[in-house]
């Protein structure tokens, strides 16, 4: 028997709850209005290029990316600006943003809208990390990233594999798999363009085993494509987090406080191919997503492809919407998914689903004190000891948080998924990492 | 056996003698002169080591003190807690005269309570304000109100502050509460401010109860008592003392100008500003505004 890669240490299997798997990917109707934050993506907010009247079609720039960690941000619909000034972001903290009122569906005459696959790759890798900029292509896994970011590697680093992330390990979230089933030719000339961006012969595409269909369509377009290979991964939560992915596939360990770029891996996600293929190819900046609406509770759950910037009350109107024993409705999966205290946000470049729990399912159980099993210990894919972690927290013991590395934690939460006293390990991590940056910019001044 | 006591006996007593030896070249080696005064003015403070006046605890202030009555300059430092009689008793010490010290106590700048700023959503996480902070904007959708959480109850060293369960406010007990500033350390979004007493046994003090810098009509939809920083109170205290500012739609009142005559607290239209004591009633002009609130 072939032994199934995954990555060695920790690690949980949550129930799946793929609920719309099978449901094929369907484009949401216009809003009347959107709301586009101007700071989806990790760094500095993008900058405004618009004014309260301005006429825009799908596609214009409407937010210019200056810092070096930053990305433009684009109109998403066709329409007139209608405020230039704040919405909420899913913590409920209002943000700049372009508020547009939509009428009809024009879109800039550049980009490419036609269905025809295009395979030949004409760009030069620096036009392309150039224009991967220029389009607002961030990490579609969740994370946000600046993808162009990725791709400027420092000088004296080698990079010799792009890694591919199809895992999709967060239950409930079915967006990427049907990517994968649907685009599945685009998403493989999209990491071709990618390969090409990083002059690397090598990309790897990792899927969980969960999502066989996925892994035949990619395993069979990919035979025409020499340079990518495609893997099936153990179902293992967080198979899909960068570092565990690089070590299950590849075997490479990246060292705490590091980066793919030092053991010669770029990691992106499979929503990220496809949007640079869009780019790319058909001059399509990033403008859209697919989007998972999901619970127990909604009729019409499914996969949508969404305008970035439509509201969240919108994408669950269309699946059916609210039942009355909904209790939370969250942004992202169950496990690093945050729950949104306002239905009138806005879906942003990084949202991968919106999942409604009822009642029952986000019940919590009262927090016992800790019993010292270890098991948290033990799922720890990071090698961390979350009980101390939080017991360090609780005490405000920064200094010696940091000595217990708790900057390595990826949040994954499989620590407070596993507890059996229900305690509140990641809350109180999370914690910890806010305090010890802010004490250790504090001794760096 | 005589022998064995006297041989166990002997050995050991010279073990003994040796490290007495040993031990007492060291400590007059290595003796660290200590001032005796630092005692004896850590003897005077609280005892409490608050960390209010900056230093390391008590005997921290202590040191400080004894180094500045030494150069003769002791202007800069003081003990919160222990106020002005400590601080007299200390300069007393050293034959100084000290400058009399303001009385202070925490004020909460927040006026958004359960029934203020009714709660939209329902918070399931950890009960910590610092969390929930980091977390999102807060259950009432103000990102500028108190949590309801007592981060600052907990942190209080002497209990003199208690969340009030009938409107989730944290509550500060004048009697107990020595201004030693945990609850302004502890408050993730900095709502508690250390000003003067204020005059008289009445002690009168106004201040304005809220922290939003948001635009009035956006701070109004999730606090009825939010500043919208209409500029009312400003106008009126410019023809007294010119205590009021205003800085991001929001006022401040400067408690060293602010006479405590109370006219500002009538005229604020979202009843923004609290005061201690009774204010004086409004004039005829804004006797409508004033009876539409009452």
């Amino acid at each position: 028997m072939v032994t199934v890669k995954t990555f060695p240490m920790g690690g949980v299997h949550p129930p799946e709850n793929k609920l719309t798997a099978d449901s094929p990917i369907q484009a949401l109707d216009l809003p009347d209005e959107v709301s586009i934050l101007l700071g989806q993506h990790i760094g500095a907010p993008a900058e405004p290029v618009v004014q309260k009247g301005d006429k825009v079609k799908v596609g214009t720039l409407i937010g210019e990316g200056k810092a070096f960690i930053s990305a433009n941000v684009h109109s998403t619909v066709s329409g007139t600006v209608k405020r230039v000034d704040e919405a909420l972001d899913a913590a409920g903290f209002r943000k700049p943003a372009v508020v547009i009122a939509v009428e009809g569906d024009e879109w800039e005459v550049h980009i490419d809208r036609s269905p025809d696959l295009v395979t030949e790759i004409t760009a030069t890798p620096e036009e392309i990390v150039d224009r991967i900029k220029t389009a607002g292509i961030v990490g579609m896994g969740g994370a946000a990233f600046p993808t162009n970011v990725k791709y400027m590697v420092p000088e004296g680093k080698q990079v010799d594999t792009l890694v591919i992330n199809g895992v999709e390990c967060e239950p409930y979230l079915t967006a990427d798999h049907r990517l994968m089933l649907e685009h599945t030719d685009e998403i493989l000339v999209g990491i071709e363009v990618l390969r090409k961006a990083l002059r690397v012969d090598r990309a790897v595409i990792g899927i969980e085993l969960n999502k066989p269909d996925a892994i035949e369509a990619m395993t069979q377009s990919a035979a025409r494509f020499p340079n990518i290979e495609v893997y099936g991964l153990k179902v293992q939560y967080p198979q899909g987090a960068e570092k565990q992915l690089i070590k299950a596939i590849l075997d490479r360990e990246v060292p705490g406080g590091k980066l793919p770029l030092d053991v010669g891996c770029v990691v992106n996600n499979v929503g990220t191919a496809l949007a640079a293929y869009h780019d790319i190819q058909k001059n399509r900046p990033l403008i859209d997503r697919v989007v998972t609406v999901t619970g127990t509770s909604l009729p019409n759950r499914g996969n949508f492809l969404i305008r970035v910037g439509t509201p969240f009350a919108r994408a669950i109107e269309a699946a059916g919407g609210m039942a009355d024993d909904v209790a939370k409705v969250i942004a992202g999966g169950p496990m690093m998914g945050k729950a949104v205290p306002d239905l009138n946000v806005p879906v942003t470049k990084g949202t991968s689903g919106i999942l409604l729990l009822t009642k029952a399912e986000a019940e919590q159980r009262e927090t016992v004190p800790c019993i010292r099993c270890s098991k948290c210990v033990e799922v720890c894919p990071v090698g961390l000891e979350p009980y101390l972690l939080e017991k360090l927290a609780r005490v405000e013991y920064w200094e010696q948080s940091d000595e217990h590395d708790v900057l390595d934690c990826i949040e994954c939460g499989s620590c407070t998924y596993i507890c059996p006293s229900n305690r509140p390990l990641l809350d109180y991590i999370k914690l910890s990492k806010v305090k010890v940056h802010e004490m250790r910019r504090a001794s760096a001044s | 056996m005589n022998e064995l006591l006297i041989y166990s006996a002997l050995s050991l007593g010279g073990v003994a003698a040796g490290f007495a030896v040993v031990l007492y070249v060291i400590s007059q080696r290595f003796k660290v002169e200590e001032d005796p005064r630092i005692d004896e003015v850590t003897q005077m403070l609280p005892g409490i080591n608050c960390g209010a006046c900056g230093f390391a605890g008590c005997s921290g202030l202590a040191e400080a003190l004894v180094e500045a009555a030494d150069s003769g300059d002791v202007s800069g430092l003081s003990c919160p807690p222990g106020g002005s009689e400590t601080m007299k008793q200390i300069g007393e010490y050293f034959g100084f005269e000290m400058g009399s010290t303001h009385k202070t106590i925490a004020v909460l700048r927040c006026g958004g309570s359960c029934s203020n700023a009714p709660a939209k959503t329902q918070y399931q996480g950890p009960s910590s304000c610092a969390i929930a902070h980091s977390l999102y904007v807060g259950i009432n959708g103000c990102p500028h109100s108190c949590l309801w959480l007592g981060d600052c109850e907990i942190a209080c060293p002497f209990d003199a502050i208690v969340m009030n369960p009938d409107t989730g406010l944290p509550e500060v007990i004048p009697e107990l509460c020595t201004s030693c500033g945990a609850c302004v350390r502890a408050c993730p979004r900095d709502l508690f401010e250390i000003r003067p007493r204020g005059k008289g046994k009445a002690e009168r003090r106004v201040w304005i109860n809220c922290r939003n810098t948001q635009p009035g009509g956006v701070a109004r939809k999730n606090c009825k008592v939010a500043c919208i920083g209409c500029g009312k109170c400003v106008r009126v205290c410019n023809d007294i003392v010119q205590a009021i500012s205003m800085e991001n739609n929001l006022a401040y009142i400067d408690p060293h100008k602010c006479i405590a005559c109370g006219k500002c607290v009538p005229v604020c239209p979202t009843n923004a500003i609290m005061a201690t004591f009774e204010p004086p009633k409004p004039k005829q002009a804004n006797k409508e505004t004033a009876d539409t609130q009452a």
